[in-house]
């Protein structure tokens, strides 16, 4: 049985990606406690993506390393979700250093860790051993995540009249982007096939009922989707992709291999 | 939706107990918009580096505090009570040390 690597890659670009941009709110939080929270997501992102790497470089062999492929590699060679690696903000806006949007960051965690709170718990009977380990530490932080995404969006949906504004206009923005979740990928066929992966689309179901739960909790409408499918995971990603990796990976690249 | 906004969120002070057996000790606080989410901000802010396994929130406005000015007569006084202190007792050897 192997591995297929691009399944791995995969799982691990959505966390550094989300964890990377998460973390542009580190000092910026909207207060203290928030700060802290939001940056804690972040860093066990980054630690999902860590241990996901090392698996993929130990399957690689040679000279393969976490850091190579976290900083090493360009964006049409990164296999996250297009969803995860928009700005914090709404749709016209082109730039990242535009001002940022808690209901945005909110709505899309919430999204992002409840698919994966489904996916990571049926990746702990993965025929990957190594990755079914990564699924049972990963699963609880989720958990967390999500407890922590939802609270916000039904505090600010079922908040006052501009915050509900706010975290509708976040729905309908990101909400059309949920929808690569549920088509497969040839990697993500192709570990299906080998028993390594779950079956996203059968999640399906499971994840429509927490986000009607929550968005009728939260006192919002559910947008109806129609258009363009993004296709993130095969490499194809919008234009924001770019400028968060050349800040992620400018360091790296400036000294490379330097230790600190 | 028709809640009013609070224009500040009230202050929550945060006792963490680091051991099964042991007691809750103050560590801190924080502001929150109510328990539960103070709950989860002090378990964020206080806990990151497996300092806890439980945490309580008390609203800082329930707690009634001694007032600093009156320290002479709520504390002095008991500074020559020394018989007050359990040090005049002879300890049998047996019992060792206690």
């Amino acid at each position: 049985m192997s591995t297929p690597i691009d399944y791995l890659l995969h799982l691990a670009d959505n966390a550094v990606v989300l964890g990377q941009r998460n973390a542009e709110w580190c000092g910026h939080g909207p207060i203290l406690e928030e700060d802290l929270a939001l940056a804690n997501v972040s860093l066990d992102l980054i630690g999902q993506a860590r241990l996901l790497y090392q698996r993929v470089a130990e399957l690689k062999g040679g000279d393969a390393s976490e850091d190579k492929l976290a900083y090493f590699r360009d964006a049409h060679e990164f296999r996250n979700y297009t969803l995860l690696e928009l700005p914090h903000h709404g749709p016209l806006v082109g730039y990242a250093a535009a001002d940022r949007d808690y209901a945005t960051t909110i709505v899309r965690n919430f999204l992002y860790s409840a698919l994966m709170v489904l996916v990571w718990d049926g990746l702990q009977n993965s025929a990957d051993a190594g990755l079914a380990a990564i699924a049972a530490k990963s699963v609880k932080e989720t958990s967390y995540h999500l407890h922590h995404a939802r609270d916000w969006l039904v505090r600010m949906g079922d908040g006052t009249d501009e915050s509900h504004a706010r975290a509708q206009a976040a729905v309908d923005h990101l909400m059309p982007y949920t929808e690569e979740f549920w088509t497969t990928s040839p990697a993500e066929g192709a570990a299906v096939a080998a028993h390594v992966a779950v079956d996203v689309w059968a999640l399906r179901p499971a994840w429509d009922t927490i986000v009607n739960e929550a968005l009728a909790e939260a006192t919002l409408s559910r947008p109806n989707f129609h258009g363009y499918v993004t296709e993130g995971k095969v490499g194809l990603h919008s234009e924001h992709l770019g400028f968060l990796l050349a800040e992620m990976q400018s360091l790296a690249r400036a000294h490379p291999d330097g230790r600190w | 939706m028709n809640t009013p906004a609070l224009k500040e969120w009230p202050l929550w002070e945060v006792f963490v107990r680091s051991k099964q057996g042991l007691e809750h000790k103050h560590c801190g606080s924080l502001h929150a918009a109510d328990a539960s989410q103070a709950l989860h901000m002090a378990r964020d802010v206080y806990t990151r580096r497996q300092e806890g396994v439980s945490i309580w929130v008390v609203p800082s406005a329930s707690i009634t505090a001694s007032n600093p000015d009156d320290k002479g007569e709520l504390f002095d006084p008991a500074a020559d009570k020394i018989y007050r202190h359990p040090t005049f007792y002879e300890i049998p050897e047996e019992v060792g040390h206690m």
